[in-house]
């Protein structure tokens, strides 16, 4: 089997000026104003075409793409439970296998792609998720993070941010919100030796579907965590949806980055990073944090990151010029 | 039209009440839900497309002359292309009443 | 032409599935089932049979991967039992509601708890509900023509649902019995390869499992459910076809010198043969008793059941699982007899719970069954339940 970086070799960028003009995923669903996990899933399919099968978990992308009798799917899909997509997809790239190579279908070049949140990734589906990635299916995992159950009512879930204000993990007299660090699933995804890890932003839209692309161009797994902002349950304005996402990776909060046959690559240069507290400012999920709690998130941000470009091979501090698109 | 809103009889429905009707989405006219929408001013338009590629609701489209142009039967008024359009050729007015 | 060799039943079935060329197995281990998978990963490993296997790392993401390989198209082949079957049940009745023509093997097991790993019909009964057609075997033989026969009843455009075919753990997958293992030619000629009528194709996107909105909920029920009802025919014409080509009958309810019985014993599944063995002595000794035998448990066949214990005054009827409801009722004492309700004529019904986890039912216990099934009518006893061999 062919290394990542094998299959990587000769990738050709999308054009911005030349974008796709499939549009696999339809208008007409019934996201919120303003939900940049819905653009970002547009994104990823312009980026994927239209061969392309999809099994999706139960979530938010799930609810407003297909309620019956509207689908907004143009590809194959398939919706089973919640926390089994990776479990469905590993089936779907499998029987299609055995199928072609049993010559009862034609051979052809199919992306098979599971899909789900923070919820269905992270916490529910972890164990289908983990299956699937050491048997070493060739599909890509999409997880769409905004960051808590959105689709059930913003409840909380391993991914979302420390601080951050859920309905399960309130803030109040006795409580911050939410007391853990955010589950770092890049790192579970390279730690089982996925050939193709990286984090997305569709703010960032020509780094997002580059790595989409390439997620479907490299054999065995791929794993994409995708930020996904939801102005509905961070409770910011739908018009900053976009807003938020540029800040998360300019205050270093959302790293943007791949992991290629366990290599670290950074995508984007930090030069002069934001800070934290200009993210938190504008969502309310975050308006109950005091100066002290900022400072310490401020701190394992830094940390984090330093530790990011430490795997990459990269010196913390002297990062140079940002490195536009 | 019962056909449209899945009204239709047990005997009818394709197997496993699968939706066969790729995109039948489309159908439906989410432009209702807006409150506000965006106009654009083309003499301020630079033609670079992020209005497009920003919205979640895949409203925009390139007109011959490479002018984006959006399509109100879908626009949810979010206000995102208003907000990052580089140019600030879009403003968002309130919908007529 | 097929071989008639000695071979453990859980092989067999294995070896039906390979007659059937599957496709796609996902299957996660569970004692007693567990020689069944093996068996197949051998197969496969070994370039005997052409599929994918695929060593899911739970129950639940077997019968997930399942509904994913048969919605791609892919005729597919599962096993489990007890905890496997209780861990994947969501997902099953998700198979059922997609109309996937999944086949899955369960040598049936007890429910935890306690934990035992021992043969009841406790998984048979948990699955009642779901959707799935349920066959049901009482020696090896039965055990390797219903998992051929299942493919082709799930398969069949009429039908189109998943297939349980039940075979007690350990006493009957773990025993070896002279089986006739039909020739690859033999099975083709019975089933056909199988042809989706729906399935994930580039060529035509379909989206399956929408949102079923309150609007649509109820009528894509109603659709299932007269799928299921409508499987039936096709489960007899599947049995009338097979026994023309290899000449073994298969009904829907098998009976055992059931003419002119005053006391019917009614069993499911390998027990039947040790009953037969005290039928046969009791009608040695003059006494009209027979055996009603449920081979198609889902949809319950209410009709082949009615005309099997027509005339006769009493049944013993054997629950090897409990309902827990509190009325001194088994599942399958509690559906028999709803289904006589409205018979004029109705024989009196009296339940046994025999054989939970591995307990023996012996020859005596099923003369005790009659003995006690009679003595009951006779008093005019209030229908109820005795536990076999308890210890009070």
């Amino acid at each position: 089997m062919k290394s990542a970086a094998e299959a990587l070799k000769g990738f050709k960028k999308f054009n911005p000026k030349k974008l796709p003009v499939e549009e696999p995923l339809t208008p007409g669903h019934r996201a919120c104003q303003g939900c940049g996990e819905v653009l970002a899933l547009r994104q990823v399919m312009k980026a994927l075409g239209h061969d392309t099968i999809v099994a999706s978990a139960t979530g938010c992308m799930e609810i407003i793409t297909s309620s019956y009798p509207h689908s907004a799917w143009k590809v194959p899909w398939l919706h089973v439970a919640f926390e089994n997509a990776a479990a469905v997809a590993s089936g779907i790239e499998v029987g299609y296998k055995a199928l072609m190579r049993k010559g009862k279908i034609p051979e052809k070049k199919v992306t098979f792609v599971g899909m789900g949140g923070d919820g269905a990734t992270a916490d529910i589906g972890m164990q289908a998720l983990s299956g699937a990635l050491e048997r070493g299916h060739n599909f890509i995992y999409l997880c769409f993070d905004n960051e808590a159950y959105m689709n059930t009512g913003i409840q909380r879930s391993s991914s979302t941010p420390y601080g951050a204000s859920t309905t399960t993990s309130p803030a109040g007299k006795k409580s911050i919100g939410q007391s853990t660090w955010k589950k770092n699933m890049a790192a579970i995804a390279v730690a089982h030796g996925t050939p193709y890890v990286a984090t997305c932003n569709p703010y960032y839209y020509l780094d997002l579907m580059n790595k989409a692309k390439k997620a479907s161009l490299v054999e065995g797994p791929a794993y994409l965590h995708i930020y996904s902002p939801c102005p509905t349950g961070w409770r910011c304005n739908p018009e900053e949806a976009l807003t938020t996402a540029r800040l998360a990776v300019q205050t270093k909060i959302f790293p943007l980055y791949e992991v290629i046959d366990g290599k670290y690559v950074m995508s984007r240069k930090i030069s002069k990073p934001k800070p934290v507290s200009e993210y938190f400012a504008i969502q309310r999920r975050f308006r109950h944090l005091g100066e002290a709690d900022i400072a310490y998130i401020q701190k394992r941000i830094d940390e984090e990151y330093n530790h990011l470009l430490l795997l990459a091979g990269e010196t913390p501090g002297g990062e140079g010029e940002a490195k536009e698109e | 039209m019962a056909k449209e809103t899945g009204m239709i009889s047990w005997k009818e429905l394709a197997l496993g009440c699968a939706v066969t009707r790729p995109g039948s989405a489309m159908d439906l006219k989410t432009g209702d839900w807006r409150s506000q929408r965006p106009v654009t001013d083309f003499e301020k338009c630079t033609k670079c497309g992020m209005c497009y590629i920003f919205c979640p609701d895949m409203v925009y489209s390139q007109k011959p002359e490479g002018f984006y142009e959006a399509n109100m039967y879908y626009c949810k008024g979010c206000g995102i292309c208003a907000k990052e359009c580089p140019a600030d050729a879009i403003t968002m007015v309130e919908e007529s009443v | 032409m097929g071989k008639r060799i000695g071979i453990e039943v859980s092989l067999a079935v294995s070896e039906a599935a390979k007659l059937a060329n599957v496709d796609v197995i996902s299957a996660y281990p569970i004692t007693p089932q567990t020689h069944i998978v093996e068996h197949l990963s051998e197969l496969v490993a070994d370039g005997h049979l052409d599929a994918e296997f695929i060593p899911v790392e739970s129950e639940h993401s077997a019968m997930s991967a399942c509904i994913g390989a048969s919605a791609a198209g892919a005729r597919t082949f599962t096993s489990t039992c007890a905890q496997g079957l209780a861990l994947m049940l969501e997902i099953c009745y998700i198979a059922a509601a997609l109309r996937l023509p999944i086949v899955m093997a369960m040598a049936n097991r007890s429910l935890s708890g306690p934990i035992s790993i021992w043969n009841d019909h406790g998984d048979l009964m948990m699955a009642r509900d779901s959707g799935w057609i349920q066959l049901v075997a009482e020696n090896g033989q039965e055990a390797f023509d219903l998992t051929i026969q299942a493919f082709r009843i799930a398969e069949d455009h009429r039908v189109l649902l998943p297939v349980i075919v039940n075979l007690d753990g350990f006493t009957l997958s773990h025993v070896i019995e002279p089986i006739e293992i039909l020739s690859q030619e033999e099975v083709d000629k019975y089933l056909p390869p199988y042809k989706p009528k729906m399935w994930l194709d580039l060529k035509n996107p379909i989206t399956m499992g929408a949102v079923g909105i309150p609007e649509v909920y109820t009528e894509a029920k109603k659709a299932q459910d007269e799928a299921l009802k409508g499987a039936k025919p096709v489960v007899i014409e599947a049995w009338n076809e097979f026994a023309k080509l290899f000449g073994r009958k298969y009904q829907p309810v098998e009976t055992y010198k059931t003419e002119g019985a005053d006391t019917l014993l009614v069993t499911m599944g390998s027990t039947t043969e040790t009953a037969m063995t005290a039928v046969d002595a009791m009608r040695a000794a003059g006494r009209k008793v027979g055996i009603v035998r449920i081979r198609l448990y889902r949809p319950f066949p209410k009709e082949e059941f009615l005309a099997a214990v027509k005339g006769a005054k009493q049944l013993a009827v054997m629950d090897r699982a409990l309902a827990f409801s509190g009325m001194e009722t088994g599942p399958l004492a509690t559906e028999i007899k709803a289904v006589l309700y409205d018979q004029a004529q109705k024989p009196y019904v009296w339940n046994f719970i025999a054989g939970l986890a591995g307990r023996d039912i012996s020859v005596e216990n099923f003369t005790e069954m009659a003995d006690g099934v009679e003595a009951a009518a006779a008093d005019k006893l209030p229908q109820g339940a005795t536990w076999t061999n308890v210890r009070e």
